[in-house]
């Protein structure tokens, strides 16, 4: 098993014939990832080509699940429709809504984010690289690719990997297949403020999945998620888990690129997650050439 | 008369010149353009600013308010703020009786003076939330009602233009029994600003430092800091923990940096004459994992930036990713 996707999960993308959108989805093709149908107002009934594939486009996610069975969305639409979309997905009942947009504003997270008490779809993001769940071809071709990370950096294994950061995740995954460790899923929650899905959540569903056997949980300045996951890890968690933290060197009040990495009060420094990590039985990695390493540390796979 | 700038304790702050206090009163015309002619043009420096202090460009004139007292002598102030609650993510409605004050301060010693109020964004502030922040100020009368209304119409504000927070700090009872925002905070969501041109017209670009304006020209992400290794990199977490890597080998990062997830080559070319600017820089570092990114562009840029800006300082490049057998057989970076 893997969480929330698996190789024959079948996937929407919203906002397909955009640049980002259309590039993304050709990568997910070429990676194997079964990508079904497309979306965008006003184009349905256009097909989406690549390599030999179509994709057919529809109006709306409602009309795309149900002519295609796609049951995951991956939003690539604008940041000022970008809520609206992820409402759609709440809307048409999908198990999962994968938000990549950066951008958006916090009001309309807030507002989606609010939406989505009592819905069925988990929102992933926004403002994420997205999950991956490696494949079991060459270079773990064949696996469920949803948004923008690299997929041949991924080794289908037994390590769960939850990050806030796009690039630190690739560098947790590829450090860990180049030492010959692969990852069950890798999940990016995304770096703003109002995010759909927590550090707690996914290292909840790492526990519960029998394919997992280790965690990297990557973290950074800001808010208080990776301190409730930690406190969490330490009274239930049955895996090994290492974790790192970036922006140690971040100015207080400062906006470090990630609209939800500021550093607030006391509490949400680099150095108090660290130090909470510790004090929570996880590997802290001192540097973020070090997260294999710091798994393997506890880990002997 | 308050001095504009961009940091707090400015009453408390001393100019570069020696004059006291960034913020002014003046009984009469003469003193008003006696204390302009020392604030404006000069340079401030206050508790939050650092050393270097900011330039005083612009004063703000407001009539002066008698302070009420309390009974045990102090000055009638109060806090209220309006944020994001990230645990929550609803909006929270901060306030206490223990105004004038950090409330960082308050929190820490006596939280118990603190009252917080969740807004539900899908039906907005309520009238008895209001209420309950109005009666936990201690207010009655008059003043109850003018703490109601203010609430209310602050939260309105909050929410319609996009505020990150608005915090007014100390809001307090004038001698004739009016509640009065004497100084106020507010901070903007970058990602709202599209639908607020009313906003963007307010920013005043001598309160930013000009290589952070430059690289928004961009489209890059910059932040000065003041090291002497500045950084390059590709994501937001990754530029955070490469800065992290720099001081963890006992260096100071000069900057963060984050070019993005599609960076074109004109984009590098622009980060690294942005970074150059800075003459504090010794040496530089890129650090770049090629998730969307092609290695190939970081490459071409930096060699067209070496070219363009005759490079002296040392440099040292980590690409790993995307495309990145082609970024680097024909570069003489690996030289």
């Amino acid at each position: 098993m893997s969480i929330l996707v698996k190789e024959d999960t079948r996937i929407l993308v919203q906002g397909i014939t955009g640049d980002f959108g259309a590039r993304h989805a050709r990568l997910s093709l070429d990676y194997g990832s079964q990508v079904v149908a497309g979306v965008t107002p006003g184009k349905g009934g256009q097909v989406f080509e690549h390599a030999g594939k179509k994709v057919p486009i529809f109006n709306t996610v409602a009309e795309a699940a149900k002519q295609t069975g796609a049951t995951v969305s991956a939003i690539f639409v604008p940041p000022p429709f970008a809520a609206d979309a992820i409402l759609e997905c709440f809307d048409a009942d999908l198990d999962l809504a994968v938000a990549i947009t950066e951008g958006i504003p916090v009001r309309d997270m807030v507002r989606a984010k609010r939406a989505m008490a009592g819905r069925r779809t988990r929102l992933i993001g926004p403002n994420c690289p997205g999950i991956v769940t490696p494949g079991r071809g060459d270079k773990s071709s064949g696996g469920c690719r949803i948004g923008i990370a690299p997929g041949y950096i991924h080794r289908r294994g037994n390590v769960g990997v939850v990050s806030r950061s796009g690039t630190l995740t690739y560098e947790a995954v590829w450090q860990l297949t180049c030492r010959g460790k692969g990852q069950s899923t890798c999940v990016g929650i995304g770096g703003d403020p109002v995010n759909g899905t927590s550090h707690l959540d996914v290292i909840k569903l790492f526990n519960d999945d029998p394919e997992t056997d280790a965690i990297i949980m990557i973290g950074e300045i800001g808010g208080n998620a990776e301190v409730e996951a930690a406190r969490w890890i330490k009274a239930h968690c049955k895996k090994p888990v290492a974790g790192f933290i970036a922006g140690a060197t971040a100015p207080a009040g400062r906006r470090m690129g990630h609209a939800g990495a500021v550093i607030g009060g006391a509490e949400d420094t680099a150095a108090a997650k660290i130090k909470i990590f510790e004090e929570c039985g996880i590997s802290v990695a001192a540097t973020p050439s070090d997260m294999a390493d710091a798994l393997l540390r506890i880990w002997k796979g | 008369m308050k001095s504009q700038i961009h940091a707090g304790g400015r009453g408390k702050g001393t100019f570069t010149d020696g004059f006291k206090g960034g913020v002014k009163f003046s009984p009469t015309k003469e003193k008003a353009l006696e204390n302009a002619k020392a604030m404006l043009g000069n340079t401030l420096v206050t508790a939050q600013t650092g050393e270097a202090g900011r330039k005083v460009q612009t004063i703000y004139f407001t009539e002066a308010a008698n302070l009420g007292k309390r009974p045990d002598g102090r000055d009638d102030e109060y806090y209220l703020a309006i944020l994001l609650d990230r645990a929550s993510s609803f909006p929270v409605i901060v306030a206490s009786t223990e105004g004038g004050m950090e409330i960082e301060h308050v929190a820490h010693h006596t939280p118990e003076k603190i009252f917080k109020v969740q807004v539900d964004p899908a039906v907005g502030l309520q009238a008895f939330q209001a209420r309950q922040i109005a009666f936990s100020l201690g207010f009655s009368g008059d003043l109850f009602k003018q703490c109601v209304t203010l609430v209310t119409k602050l939260y309105q504000f909050y929410w319609e233009k996009d505020c990150a927070m608005v915090e007014v700090n100390p809001l307090l009872v004038t001698k004739e029994g009016k509640l009065l925002a004497l100084d106020a905070k507010v901070s903007f969501d970058d990602n709202a600003l599209f639908r607020h041109p009313d906003v963007v017209a307010l920013r005043d670009l001598n309160e930013e430092d000009a290589k952070e304006i430059e690289a928004s020209k961009f489209g890059l992400s910059y932040i000065a800091l003041d090291g002497n290794i500045a950084c390059l990199v590709n994501g937001a977490g990754l530029a955070m923990s490469t800065m992290d890597i720099i001081q963890h080998f006992g260096g100071s990062p000069a900057n963060f940096l984050d070019v993005g997830g599609g960076a074109t080559k004109d984009q590098v070319t622009a980060a690294f004459k942005i970074i150059l600017g800075d003459a504090n820089v010794k040496g530089i570092l890129v650090n770049i994992f090629g998730g969307i990114m092609d290695c190939n562009v970081i490459a071409t840029g930096i060699i067209e930036a070496i070219k363009e800006t005759g490079l002296k300082l040392p440099l040292v490049v980590r690409l790993e990713g995307n495309n990145v057998e082609a970024a680097r057989p024909p570069s003489p970076l690996r030289a």
